[in-house]
């Protein structure tokens, strides 16, 4: 039986800066077990003769020479942006992430 | 600092234990999953960017085959082996620095891994075990600023953001500040010497972080390691982990505990402080990169790569003393400086019949004092210092003229060209040589007198004129073999003229 607790659904909405409230976490904790659950029926199936997969299409070493393309115009690049500064974005700033 | 500050005796109870995390961008043209190009030194803010690197929805990044070449490269250079497949995985974390909210990254299968470098110390050779080196991008640069109403705020500029950068982890082998130290400079002559990277620390191209803790001498479990950054020099990197080991001796003879923390080495106060707890340790959450394909190192490529390597600092050092002849020294001293290294190579190369170790001295010695010691910009052909000290060699140079052309050449110009237009070339003419002693003889009656009454040192006194007289060009061997041969078929004058008052007594 898959055993996530509240702490960690909260723990989870965290890393996701997902502000949630109680009642969303308390039905997202019944959603995140039924899904670990499905995977407990998965992880019951007899896997020891297959490699561990992370891809299924089948390329490899697709790569491109060092060769330089031409960037966005600087206007073009920050059109997005939620504030600018002269050519910088502005954000909030955040304390103590490195 | 209030931290407690250990004595000697406490420092000495304790052994630390040392791991190095090293990150250096890669020299490339263009980043690691777009083309957009990594010369933006002088560039203005945000115009190196594009879809990929500033991750926009829906893109798709491309690796950049020289970044893994490079990888490789300083995996076979480092004695690592080197992972058969490998893949790309996401380091997740919200920062304003990682438009994507995710690093691409290698977690658990780094492209290279189990290798080792040996570097020299004051206490003798040490090898430290390097754990891996992956391959990964690197982030934007944010300035920050407070606004007109207080606010603080993050000003990012996405130039850096993509550049392909390596990581290489040691082993917790190291023990002192001085090994960390060496460790950090023998990597970057490696970088530099196959062509990885710039790998200048005052730059940010290399940047150091050290894992330190302390455990008592004798014991096996490992003690709370602290983090140290803002190492912006390799001086810099010996003072922190000095300090930061005698800093936790310090608490721990106290009696106190470490804290596992992130902390900044401030040059100026010569002291770390605290920049993070990390009290919850941060979750990252890898899970592969299902954007990019896996990566298989062929041993067919691997030998490509294998057979552009360069000779390597270890072996050109090992090389450069048994086959020719130089002390440990001249060897370390030359390998150490690439500009050196290709100095002393081309001037070898121009002129094989050049003792090696007249070359090597002329390279620490006079190449180095101006490339290091002065403002004059190095333009030398190497090639033109071979020829100087083969004119030095054949004696048409004296080592007093050989200096005043070094400069020149120093500048850009040809040797031949400097001697003749200063007129430089020594005299070993017999002809002009025997007009200029003569003249000086005839000069200095007092002196010639004195050889002949047995005071041989005032031979030294009339070399010297014979040199004045030709502006130090005379072969000073020769016009010393001819004053004697002179002296000796002469017949003493009759009567000896007093000596001139002023004439230096004759000594030698």
């Amino acid at each position: 039986m898959a055993t996530l607790s509240r702490a960690d659904v909260e723990h989870v909405a965290h890393l996701a800066r997902l502000g949630l409230t109680d009642e969303e976490l308390g039905r997202l904790e019944g959603q995140l077990n039924h899904i670990l659950d499905q995977y407990e029926i998965l992880a019951a199936l007899p896997t020891d003769e297959i490699a561990p997969t992370a891809q299924t299409i089948e390329l490899e070493n697709i790569l491109r020479a060092d060769v330089t393309t031409p960037s966005l115009p600087v206007d073009e690049a920050l059109a997005g942006a939620p504030d600018r500064a002269r050519d910088l974005f502005v954000v909030p700033q955040i304390i103590g992430g490195d | 600092m209030t931290a407690p500050v250990a004595s000697p005796s406490a420092t000495g109870r304790y052994e630390a234990v040392i791991g190095i995390e090293i990150h250096v961008q890669l020299r490339t043209r263009s980043k690691m999953f777009c083309g957009c190009s990594t010369d933006f030194q002088a560039a203005p803010p945000n115009s190196h960017t594009c879809p990929i690197c500033l991750g926009m929805p829906g893109t798709l990044p491309v690796a950049n085959r020289l970044a893994v070449e490079h990888v490789l490269a300083t995996g076979l250079a480092l004695e690592a082996e080197i992972v058969p497949v490998t893949r790309w995985d996401r380091k997740n974390y919200f920062y304003p620095d990682l438009p994507k909210g995710y690093q691409i990254s290698q977690y658990d299968l780094p492209l290279t891994q189990n290798g080792r470098l040996t570097f020299d110390t004051s206490e003798g050779p040490f090898t430290v075990g390097i754990r891996r080196a992956h391959l990964e991008e690197d982030t934007a640069r944010l300035l920050h600023m407070t606004g007109d109403s207080g606010d603080r705020a993050s000003l990012v500029d996405f130039n850096r953001s993509g550049v392909a950068l390596m990581e290489i982890v040691t082993e917790p082998d190291l023990r002192t500040a001085e090994q960390a130290r060496r460790y950090a400079e023998e990597l970057r002559l490696l970088l530099l010497t196959i062509g990885a990277s710039e790998a200048a620390l005052e730059s940010g191209q290399m940047r150091v972080e050290a894992n330190i803790s302390l455990r008592p001498i004798g014991a096996q479990a490992f003690g709370t390691r602290v983090e140290v950054k803002n190492m912006n020099s390799f001086r810099s990197v010996e003072r922190a982990i000095g300090h930061e080991i005698e800093r936790q001796a310090g608490v721990l003879s106290n009696g106190g505990d470490v804290i596992q923390e992130t902390r900044g080495w401030d040059e100026n106060r010569a002291a770390t402080y605290t920049m993070r707890l990390k009290e919850d340790s941060q979750d990252y959450r890898y899970f592969p990169e299902p954007d990019l394909p896996p990566l298989k190192a062929d041993p067919a490529w691997l030998d490509e790569i294998r057979a552009r390597q360069p000779e390597l600092p270890a072996a050109r050092r090992a090389r450069y003393r048994a086959e020719l002849g130089l002390s440990a020294y001249d060897a370390n001293v030359i390998v150490g400086d690439l500009k050196a290294t290709r100095v002393f190579e081309g001037a070898l190369a121009a002129e094989s019949a050049l003792p090696a170790k007249r070359v090597a001295n002329w390279v620490t010695g006079e190449y180095l004092r101006l490339a290091k010691g002065s403002d004059a910009i190095d333009a030398l052909e190497p090639a033109e210092l071979g020829r100087l000290l083969r004119l030095v060699d054949e004696g048409t140079l004296s080592g007093t003229s050989a200096k005043e052309v070094f400069a020149r050449i120093f500048a850009g110009e040809r040797t031949a060209a400097v001697v003749e237009e200063l007129g430089l070339a020594q005299i070993s003419d017999g002809g002009a040589l025997e007009t200029a002693v003569d003249e000086v003889l005839a000069a200095n009656p007092a002196a010639v007198e004195d050889i002949r009454a047995g005071k041989a040192q005032a031979i030294g006194f009339l070399v010297g004129q014979v040199m004045k007289q030709t502006r130090g060009r005379a072969n000073a061997a020769m016009v010393r073999e001819l004053i004697r041969s002179r002296l000796d078929a002469a017949p003493p004058a009759a009567t000896a003229p007093r000596r001139p008052k002023g004439t230096p007594e004759a000594s030698g």
